[in-house]
């Protein structure tokens, strides 16, 4: 072959690669989710990633056993990085149909995922039949999955916030570890002695950026007894007297005590990052927070203790709840479907299995003992069993959460368009955090606007 | 895969003079290629714009999409954000022209006139531009700009006994800081260019105007700029279009918005609608008004430079 017919025979070859490539692409599965043998096949994400080498283990062990126990379902598990707790990745998957067929989301993402129309609704298939542990699921987190009577998801995990302190900053500033504030000025004079023992440390530190500072926001405002939006969810409510006591907090706190650093429009690893290295004397969040200092920011667990959450004149009159859940893509097969049930039933919602699997857990460098997630309502029998495994199995000082586990404060939800609402008033947060002149009424009257709009733009 | 089997050359070998199938046959290794490349391009650059266009006028509920006109376009010029945006947007533009445009320009000139040393200077200035954009902005965020006294910048200002600032924690500093940071990343490329064109100058110019008793500065003035004017205008034009697609400037400096949005620009707007906000549609539509300012700019810019 002559060299210039080679190369012509060469481009055809890349251009027919290239052709038949794209119609690879192009085509669509008619696929059922049987294989020959008949084994039922599901996708499931949220894998953990290689660097997780412990959780993957897990993962694995547990992926094995469930095929072994059903030898008629094949599990497909995948891992995308961060696609599980990073919102623009989860809407990318969302948008374009590429989420797997039992998939993970937020509380917060019902509506979303009803809107791009990839939701299915699970009702008739979700019983004690299916998920033994169904009728012990409390029932406020089966509603936060719940659209119209409809059921489109099974919550796996749950939170509630609290106030995180650490211990050994509190004993430096003579403060009792014992007897955290219980109020917002308590927490305001507290801060103050934590950072008049070493400038560099922030008494108290919150954030103020990529969505986290809205999130907080809510929290706070929960803890005064007010609310992000109006009852019928169509206005916004947070332009209030506790609205401005929550932002008049904070103002008070970084420009008249200073005692929250100088560092502002932190997002989530950000705090967490300044709390493992023992800068952060206070921050709202959940006990699991505890978690990620300790095994992802190298943190030290013996540090930190968790509280109720302020309030105004007493504990707070709420604290913010959330969590997490999977949901089932659209025109699965009912063979689908209850093998979806079957795997987050084994591995999510048994007390001794999968999440809650303590006695695997406990000798790993995953903490037991934590009083989250609360999956189970009070008094149910996978509360107990739950309950009784964590404690037999612990491997964090649990003591340091009694607190928070003893007085359990009203649990508020998220509110609708929770992150929309969230990143618009994280401007809020980052005025009062960064402009010693930020006037509150406006910050305040801008951000009701645009989420008044958003809403608008929704219904 | 139509572009396999459709048997084309032999049906159009029936009307098509012998030079132009000379001309086919000869030139075929040349469109087999071209096709591979109008492929790629057809599906990762037009098809996403076209498809862009169509969802800025649809609006998806519940997996139902519905035509909906200019409603999008209303939502996204009425949303407070929007104006902020481009007003920062503009600003920043119009920093990183006055700043970013012609610091690189006269550090051309100086490399030019150095005698010894010059692939040492040149290596040192292009060099931030073999950094990752990221990694550079995190030295920036947690380094240069750290709003304590610990941070180099205000180290650098104490130690002059001059007012230090919070940086990209202040609604004033916001943007001349994201300036400094995208000029010392982007500064290393528009230098090289510049020097190129530089050398290309005739030497006799220089010499002619320093025999007539031209300094630096008039030299500069009618030998350098006049010289160097289709790649300053080139170069500006690129500025142009690039800083007004400003986006991972404010994602890593500014965590986003910044402070009260002081960050907000156009290209994040569009990022936050569709990926926070679940309002794809309406990312849709600012993106294709994003499209129109640019090209109408381009427009100008293309007929100016025709008329010269």
């Amino acid at each position: 072959m002559s060299v210039p017919q080679y190369r012509k025979v060469a481009a055809l070859a890349l251009v027919a690669g290239l052709g038949l490539s794209l119609t690879a692409c192009s085509t669509k599965s008619d696929d059922d989710g049987s294989d020959a043998a008949g084994k039922v096949t599901i996708t499931v994400d949220c894998q953990p990633v290689a660097a997780q080498k412990e959780l993957l283990d897990n993962w694995n062990a547990d992926v094995a056993e469930f095929q072994k126990q059903n030898p008629d379902i094949a599990i497909k598990s995948i891992s995308v990085g961060q696609q599980c707790n990073n919102p623009p990745d989860f809407t990318a998957r969302l948008a374009g149909g590429t989420t797997t067929d039992v998939f993970y989301g937020y509380m917060t993402d019902l509506q979303q995922v009803l809107d791009s129309g990839q939701a299915m609704d699970i009702t008739s298939y979700v019983s004690k039949d299916t998920v033994s542990t169904w009728d012990s699921v409390d029932p406020a987190l089966k509603e936060v999955f719940t659209d119209g009577g409809k059921l489109y998801g099974v919550p796996v995990k749950n939170y509630s916030m609290g106030l995180v302190y650490n211990k050994t900053l509190f004993q430096k500033a003579g403060l009792d570890v014992n007897n955290p504030p219980k109020t917002w000025p308590e927490v305001r004079e507290a801060a103050k002695k934590i950072s008049a023992t070493d400038k560099s440390v922030a008494g108290y530190a919150e954030y103020s950026a990529g969505n986290t500072g809205g999130w907080h926001f809510t929290s706070l405002l929960y803890s005064q007894g007010g609310r992000v939006l109006a009852e019928d969810g169509k206005k916004a409510a947070f332009n209030s007297a506790e609205g401005k006591q929550v932002l008049q907090n904070l103002k008070d706190m970084r420009y008249g005590d200073d005692s929250m650093g100088s560092r502002q429009l932190l997002q989530w690893g950000d705090l967490l990052t300044n709390a493992a290295a023992g800068k952060v004397g206070m921050f709202i969040g959940a006990p699991d927070t505890t978690q990620a200092i300790v095994s992802q920011f190298k943190g030290k667990f013996e540090d930190w203790a968790v509280a109720p959450l302020p309030g105004q004149s007493d504990l707070g009159k709420g604290t913010l709840g959330g969590g997490e859940g999977y949901f089932f893509k659209k025109d699965l097969t009912k063979e689908q479907v209850e093998a979806g049930l079957k795997w987050i039933a084994y591995q999510k919602l048994t007390p001794g299995k999968g999440q809650f699997d303590y006695v695997r857990a406990k000798p790993q460098n995953y903490p037991v003992g934590l009083p989250q997630p609360l999956l189970f309502a009070n008094g149910t029998e996978a509360q107990k069993q739950e309950f009784d495994l964590r404690k037999a199995n612990a491997n964090v000082p649990v003591e340091n959460f009694s607190l928070f586990e003893n007085k359990q404060l009203p649990i508020v939800g998220e509110p609708r368009d929770a992150q929309a609402i969230y990143a618009i008033l994280d401007s809020a947060m980052s005025g009062v955090l960064t402009d010693p002149n930020a006037n509150i009424d406006t910050l305040l009257k801008t951000a009701e606007e645009k989420v008044d709009q958003l809403l608008a733009a929704g219904s | 895969m139509a572009v396999m089997t459709a048997p084309a050359p032999v049906k159009a070998e029936a009307g098509v003079s012998p030079k132009s199938r000379r001309k086919i046959r000869d030139n075929l290794t040349g469109h087999a290629f071209l096709i591979g490349a109008i492929l790629c391009f057809a599906l990762f650059m037009w098809y996403p714009m076209i498809r862009g266009l169509v969802m800025s006028f649809q609006h998806t509920r519940r997996g139902v999409t519905t035509w909906v006109g200019w409603d999008n376009y209303v939502r996204i010029v009425n949303d407070p954000s929007f104006w902020v945006a481009w007003k920062n947007t503009f600003y920043f533009t119009a920093l990183a022209l006055i700043v970013g445009f012609a610091v690189p320009f006269f550090v051309a000139i100086l490399l030019n006139e150095f005698r010894h040393a010059k692939g040492y200077l040149r290596v040192l200035v292009y060099l931030p531009v073999m950094l990752p954009p990221a990694s550079a902005l995190f030295l920036f965020k947690y380094y240069a700009y750290d709003p304590s006294e610990a941070g180099l910048f205000n180290a650098i200002l104490t130690s002059l006994h001059l007012p230090t600032s919070e940086w990209m924690q202040s609604t004033t500093m916001t943007m001349p800081a994201m300036v400094i940071a995208s000029t010392w990343m982007n500064m290393g490329g528009a230098v090289l260019i510049y020097l190129a064109s530089l050398q290309n100058i005739p030497g006799d110019l220089y010499e002619a105007a320093e025999l007539d008793g031209a300094g630096i500065w008039k030299r500069i003035w009618h030998v350098t700029i006049p010289q160097t004017r289709l790649i300053l205008a080139l170069l500006a034009m690129m500025q142009i279009v690039a800083t007004m697609q400003l986006f991972i400037e404010p994602l890593i400096l500014a965590n986003g918005a910044g402070t009260q949005d002081s960050a907000t620009s156009v290209a994040y707007l569009i990022y936050q609608h569709g990926f926070f906000q679940n309002d794809l549609n309406g990312a849709a539509a600012l993106g294709v008004i994003m499209l129109v300012v640019l090209a109408a700019f381009s427009a100008v810019y293309l007929r100016l430079s025709t008329k010269d």
